[in-house]
């Protein structure tokens, strides 16, 4: 009696997992041909939901496009800078976290955790006029600082997760056969925490990546891929907008492939 | 008395030298939180209630409230949110439990349901405007299989409701992941027990997930709608690549003031009203799904 209801459960499940994954993946599908069209294709209609014929016409006139490619060095050097920074002070931070019980260790904590609840559009505009006082607006330094501000207590509170999770003991050991605790945390606990510190920097790279607001807030001329593309939206052509959008997006698919055990055993816990 | 203290005495003092050390390890990440973050937030209050000459005023407010797209801004944002986030989360919720079904083939929808997680809002929203233009994919698909005659325009800049509609859409298939995963770690910590002694005294799928799910699920749940409220507030470029100027939100206005018309004390004063509603919307969360004390379960 009760097997084949199970069985039709399991059978809704498939079709249900079935589904959202059409949902999720049509956009990027047809992002993903549009890019890789010809301009002939991208406006023709009825549109063609199988790629005919692949060619590059569309993406390589729009990576010719002007500042294209330099809004997208920006945006590698303003992600590469927010990912330095980040890890350089806020692995120690969540080092002193997991390793510590020290007063205000909560108090810190808690702080870190409620910066969420502030969007990075509060800081973006006062960032913003403080630049311009101080003359570093513009430039790929003035949004990574921004962007590192947005992606740092994460990175704390997710490397405090990695160390915690990796034994004390073996640093201890390490300690007792003559390494200084300083030595111990280079040599033992960093290289074991590697694959979590990795995966704070591809979050942090994908937050840079991706963001928006900010970065069109902070630059004018000189701005990262996403800012070029919010400005070009209503000028552009089509085209444009589409290979852009497709360059915008790729990273995700190798990303996530990735972190993906991290973001649901780390993230997931620490995000609250 | 004495032995133990001679004992102890080596390790209270190398504990001392070390006493330090935590600080020293966190104090980068406070200062610079504090010259970054807590600094221009502050900031972001004097120029919202500030003049050039330092005077107090409420002008900036006055100004934002008197232009038309405040209005505008502030009903389409809450419209977005009062369809986009009752939808959202039951998705992410079947979506955690399909994959804590463990399904065959679990990884490869592990990995595609978490691919929005790392797309940027704009991109998103270049890419349903490809589906959702007149001469787009989606019209394409509804004359292929005869349901239209003719393309409908489904952006239409003078229906809200298309608008809404629309953005809804994106933001939904965008932004489901972010709470997905946190239910889903969530539904890590419930004890198989729990569900399977559930199971055994003859609950069907909904009444397990009503009677044991949901109330050990809380907490989890808790974070996931307060985080997606906040978000949702700043919910910006797929507002404008979808619509582009038929409709505007918050963060939208808050953008234009300050790179448009060059008024940072109306963009600031446009992210007051954006704080004030995230921390209202996450007050409201914790409000409502309270747990009473003599309730909880741990």
């Amino acid at each position: 009696m009760a097997l084949p209801r199970i069985r039709i459960g399991r059978l809704l499940a498939y079709v249900a997992a079935l589904a959202i994954s059409a949902f999720v993946l049509a956009p990027i599908y047809l992002i993903t041909i549009s890019a890789f069209s010809s301009f002939d294709a991208v406006y023709a209609y009825p549109k063609n939901l199988l790629p005919k014929e692949a060619t590059t016409e569309t993406m390589r006139v729009f990576l010719e496009s002007d500042g294209i490619t330099d809004s997208l060095r920006r945006s590698v050097y303003v992600a590469a800078i927010s990912i330095i920074v980040c890890l350089a002070i806020g692995t120690p931070a969540g080092y002193a976290i997991a390793r510590f019980s020290f007063r205000g260790a909560n108090a810190f904590q808690l702080a870190l955790v409620s910066t969420r609840a502030f969007p990075l559009i509060i800081i973006a505009i006062p960032l913003a006029v403080t630049y311009l006082r101080v003359g570093i607006d513009d430039t790929v330094y003035g949004v990574a600082m921004a962007h590192i501000a947005f992606t740092l207590p994460l990175t704390v509170l997710v490397t405090a997760s990695v160390f915690a999770g990796i034994s004390y003991e073996l640093e201890e050991a390490a300690m007792t056969l003559g390494c200084s605790r300083l030595s111990a945390i280079w040599r033992v606990a960093l290289p074991l925490a590697r694959g979590g510190i990795v995966a704070s920097a591809i979050f942090i790279f994908v937050t840079s990546w991706n963001e928006v607001f900010a970065a069109a807030i902070l630059t004018f001329r000189d701005r990262t891929l996403p800012a070029q593309l919010l400005a070009a939206l209503d000028t552009s052509p089509l085209t444009y907008r589409l290979a852009g959008g497709f360059f915008l997006l790729a990273p995700a698919l190798v990303v996530i492939f990735i972190i993906r055990k991290y973001l649901l055993t780390t993230w997931g816990r620490v995000a609250r | 008395m004495t032995t133990i203290a001679q004992e102890t005495a080596p390790l209270t003092r190398r504990k001392r030298r070390w006493e330090g050390l935590p600080y020293w390890l966190i104090l980068p990440t406070v200062v610079y939180m504090g010259l970054f973050f807590v600094w221009p937030m502050i900031q972001g209050f004097g120029l919202a209630l500030r003049d050039e000459s330092g005077n107090w005023t409420t002008s900036a407010f006055q100004t934002m409230v008197d232009d038309a797209a405040f209005g505008d801004a502030m009903s389409f944002t809450f419209l977005l949110i009062l369809v986009i986030v009752p939808i959202q989360f039951v998705l992410a919720l079947g979506m955690a439990l399909l994959l804590n079904a463990k399904l065959r083939g679990a990884g490869i929808f592990l990995y595609i349901f978490l691919l929005p997680l790392a797309i940027s809002d704009l991109a998103a929203g270049i890419a349903w405007s490809a589906i959702f233009t007149e001469r787009g994919y989606l019209n394409t698909i509804l004359e292929g299989v005869g349901v239209l005659e003719q393309p409908f325009i489904f952006l239409d800049p003078t229906s809200k409701t298309q608008l809404v509609m629309v953005v809804a859409v994106a933001e939904i298939w965008r932004s489901t992941t972010f709470m997905m995963v946190i239910l889903f770690a969530g539904l890590q910590g419930i004890p198989r027990d729990y569900v399977e002694a559930a199971e055994v005294f003859g609950a069907g799928f909904f009444q397990r997930i009503r009677h044991v799910i949901f109330p050990m699920l809380k907490p989890s749940i808790q974070v996931a709608l307060l985080l997606r409220l906040i978000f949702a507030f700043e919910v910006f470029a797929v507002v404008i690549a979808l619509t582009g100027s038929g409709a505007t939100v918050l963060a939208a206005e808050a953008y234009k003031w300050q790179a448009t018309n060059e008024n940072e004390h109306v963009a600031a004063a446009y992210s007051m009203v954006i704080l004030g509603l995230s921390l209202a919307a996450a007050a409201f969360v914790l409000v409502v799904l309270r747990t009473p004390r003599e309730r909880r379960l741990r």
